[in-house]
């Protein structure tokens, strides 16, 4: 017999590999993306370019500085496209660039990288983008109309005018917003490909959207306009499902999911802004090791039913 | 049929089962056998014999006074050449006997009981003195588990027959062409136990395996016994989780199955259990599969001390260039470097080439979550390995690392390829140590 290899079990191991989770969500975001540029126009595409490379970049430089070897795993990809998509369709691309680099060094590299950031990158890029130049940030433009026509978001019209914007017009999207947020339906196509892969947990997306639903139509206010409007529907999907700044345990999720849901109807109905949901996300981020510390699935064999438990208990 | 019984969480790898209709076949009589005097949980044995002996198949050769300890007995007929420092395919290092084959394979058997009219106290010292350990893998001494502690009442015996490891089929062809033999053993161990009920596990992907054992149950007309079909799922048939599934009982941290009323037996167990009852034949020879990169792989009943390497030849030798030759399946399996004897608990040989040998390249945690997903018990395995790399033990404990049964889920799923299972191993074996 030749030198045989000596390894620990298992001595199989899935096919699933990081790359193979991220280009899935890539995917899970063409219908979306798609949808951006049906109702916006081609330019969008140059924000969506300008935002990936940016990323790229940024990851580029970053893992260089700290002396690591730069791996194409598709996780920059993800935020320069997510940052996008959560842009105005009319935003100049310096600035979606800048905000796609801002998101990359600030929220992913200084923590140490793939797997350690506490925020969510892209959100960190478009509330970066938000405070620093707040009128790009809010500057939205009608569907199919490609010269500038400023128009206000059916959340800033429910807002400020109390116009609710029908149903059918937010599930397929051709309404004001950001480039990718608007289309509930083309979105969900996205989500569900991804559960149905098993690469994201439905409850993180089930617990957020039910809530904000519940507590919409608990409080006098319409919830499917609530759910549909909005980035209610890419953040539940696509951003609050995101591993790295998220609870790791199903009861963690579902924890997460009602936290962020209720601080989005807080936001919008108490709140300045017309729109929550990229704050509700990286509020709970925050919370997300406090979360992790303490909600544990039950062990095999072990009573105790709690679900909180606290090492100062023993 | 009725729809199969399953639990939360677990994999589905790939079966890779290619020998599950390839029938038992006698293994040639090896030209010499290698008798670990160590092949069980528990005291080593003691030789009985010395260099020169002349011994015949079924004779014991080795024995301990320690209550937790099995004897071991010659497996062919022959001259005893030495008794020396053998590698064992679990990695310790233990004395072995060295039998040369005179080619005539000469049996002694014990008495044949009669379980019917034999008191338990009788048929326990004869499993122990046939030499019967857990056949699925723990080895565990066969005679101790059917003597639970005064005060511990069994009322359900489980025989497993789920072999949900990937690549062995020995438990499978066991039960399609003995399942009579193995029923009988099990109504041994309920009478032993007096135990009034008792289920017979088995994962929906041998069907010819429950119908075979359905079949003999109801030829014997036994109410007590039922067949269960389990849904195909890893770790099925680890001992834990195949009682919750089929009695949904939990056997709390740190105690034993009979503290919840369940004993679980291995198949072949219970077929051993058979044999030296009802037949006098002591434990010394067993079905082991040889599967993966073989030229032909087959289901071997096999003398207990063959080589490994003879067994491999005897599949028509590996194909290509082996990478890692395994003691057991590929979620659990142990990886050898050289040459071991069949040992009690070694139900499969699983030769991979090198192109699957290759290990993956270790990633960061991305925090996906999979390992806490698919954990049988409810573990977080990434925190548990991050832990124990970082030498945080104390904090281990509190992320209950002592009840991981090693199943190795999180491993194989995790798409960063981090070897949690070992990590957290080293963590269990760290705590020990410094528990003394």
């Amino acid at each position: 017999m030749p030198e045989l290899i000596v390894s620990p079990s298992p001595h199989i191991r899935s096919d699933v590999s990081i790359e193979k989770i991220m280009y899935s969500v890539i995917i899970a975001l063409i219908p979306a993306t798609a949808c951006g540029v049906y109702f916006f126009g081609a330019h969008v595409i140059n924000i969506i370019i300008a935002c990936i490379l940016s990323a790229l970049f940024a990851e580029y430089v970053a893992l260089r500085l700290m002396g690591r070897r730069f791996v194409m795993d598709g996780s920059a990809i993800i935020t320069g496209l997510l940052l996008a998509l959560c842009l105005p369709p009319r935003i100049p691309l310096w600035m979606a660039a800048l905000g796609a680099a801002f998101a990359i060094a600030f929220a992913k590299a200084v923590f140490g990288g793939l797997g350690h950031n506490i925020f969510n990158p892209a959100l960190v890029g478009r509330i970066f983008l938000l405070a620093s130049w707040p009128v790009a940030m809010t500057t939205w433009i009608m569907p199919f109309t490609y010269d500038a026509v400023t128009t206000a978001t059916p959340l800033d019209l429910w807002k400020m005018q109390q116009i609710a914007t029908p149903h059918i017009n937010l599930a397929l999207g051709n309404v004001s917003g950001c480039i990718g947020e608007t289309s509930a339906i083309a979105i969900l196509i996205g989500g569900v490909f991804l559960i149905a892969k098993r690469y994201i947990d439905w409850r993180t997306p089930l617990s957020y959207i039910a809530t904000v639903g519940i507590l919409m139509l608990i409080l006098g206010q319409d919830p499917i306009f609530h759910i549909l409007a909005g980035g209610l529907f890419l953040g539940a999907f696509f951003m609050a499902t995101d591993y790295v700044t998220t609870p790791i345990t199903r009861e963690g999720r579902i924890i997460f999911g009602i936290g962020a849901g209720v601080i989005v109807v807080v936001i919008r109905l108490i709140g300045g802004y017309p729109e929550g949901v990229a704050f509700s996300i990286l509020l709970m981020n925050a919370f997300t090791p406090l979360i992790d510390r303490h909600v544990k699935p039950r062990v095999y064999g072990v009573k105790r039913k709690k679900i909180f438990t606290s090492p100062v208990d023993k | 049929m009725l729809k199969s019984r399953s639990f939360r969480a677990g994999i589905h790898p790939p079966g890779s089962k290619i020998t599950a209709g390839r029938p038992i076949e006698r293994a040639k009589i090896p030209p010499f056998v290698t008798i670990l005097l160590h092949q069980h949980v528990g005291a080593p044995c003691k030789p009985l014999v010395k260099e020169g002996d002349e011994v015949k198949a079924g004779q014991k050769i080795g024995d301990s006074d320690s209550f937790v300890s099995a004897p071991v007995h010659a497996s062919i007929s022959g001259v005893v050449k030495e008794i020396s420092t053998q590698l064992s395919p679990i990695g310790r290092e233990v004395q072995g006997i060295l039998i040369e084959s005179d080619g005539r394979d000469e049996w002694v058997r014990m008495e044949e009981i009669n379980p019917g009219n034999a008191s338990k106290r009788e048929i326990i010292a004869r499993i122990r003195e046939a030499g019967i350990v857990g056949l699925g893998g723990a080895a565990f001494p066969t005679s101790v588990k059917l003597s639970p502690p005064e005060g511990k009442e069994i009322d359900t015996v489980i025989l497993n027959g789920a072999e949900c490891e990937p690549g062995i089929t020995a438990d499978h062809r066991l039960m399609v062409e003995q399942s009579d033999k193995i029923l009988k053993g099990m109504e041994i161990i309920m009478k032993v136990v007096e135990a009034d009920r008792g289920f017979i596990g088995i994962e929906d992907n041998k069907r010819d395996a429950i119908k075979r054992m359905s079949e003999a149950v109801e030829k014997e007309a036994d109410k007590r016994i039922k067949v269960i079909a389990l849904k195909t799922k890893y770790p099925q048939g680890e001992a834990g989780i195949l009682i919750k599934t089929i009695v949904n009982r939990e056997t709390p941290a740190g105690s034993h199955s009979y503290d919840i009323g369940v004993i679980v037996h291995n198949v072949g167990t219970a077929k051993a259990i058979h044999d030296a009852v009802y037949e006098g034949i002591p434990l010394i020879e067993r079905v082991v599969t040889v599967t993966g990169d073989v030229r032909e792989p087959k289901n071997l009943l096999t003398r207990i001390g063959t080589s490994f390497y003879k067994l491999i030849e005897e599949c028509g030798g590996v194909k290509g260039d082996a990478g890692k030759i395994l003691s057991g399946g590929l979620m659990q399996g142990i990886a050898g470097y050289r040459d071991v004897p069949i040992i009690k608990s070694t139900g499969c040989i699983i030769v991979l080439s090198r192109e699957k040998s290759k290990l993956p390249e270790e990633r960061a945690c991305i925090r996906c979550g999979t390992c806490v997903e698919v954990c049988p018990i409810g573990l977080i395995p990434t925190i548990l390995g991050k832990l124990a790399a970082e030498g945080r033990f104390e904090e281990c404990m509190e992320y209950h690392i002592q009840d991981c049964m090693g199943c190795g889920s999180c491993t194989y799923v995790c798409p960063s390829k981090i070897p949690l299972t070992q990590l957290i191993d080293y963590g269990k074996a760290e705590l020990k140590k410094r528990a003394g």
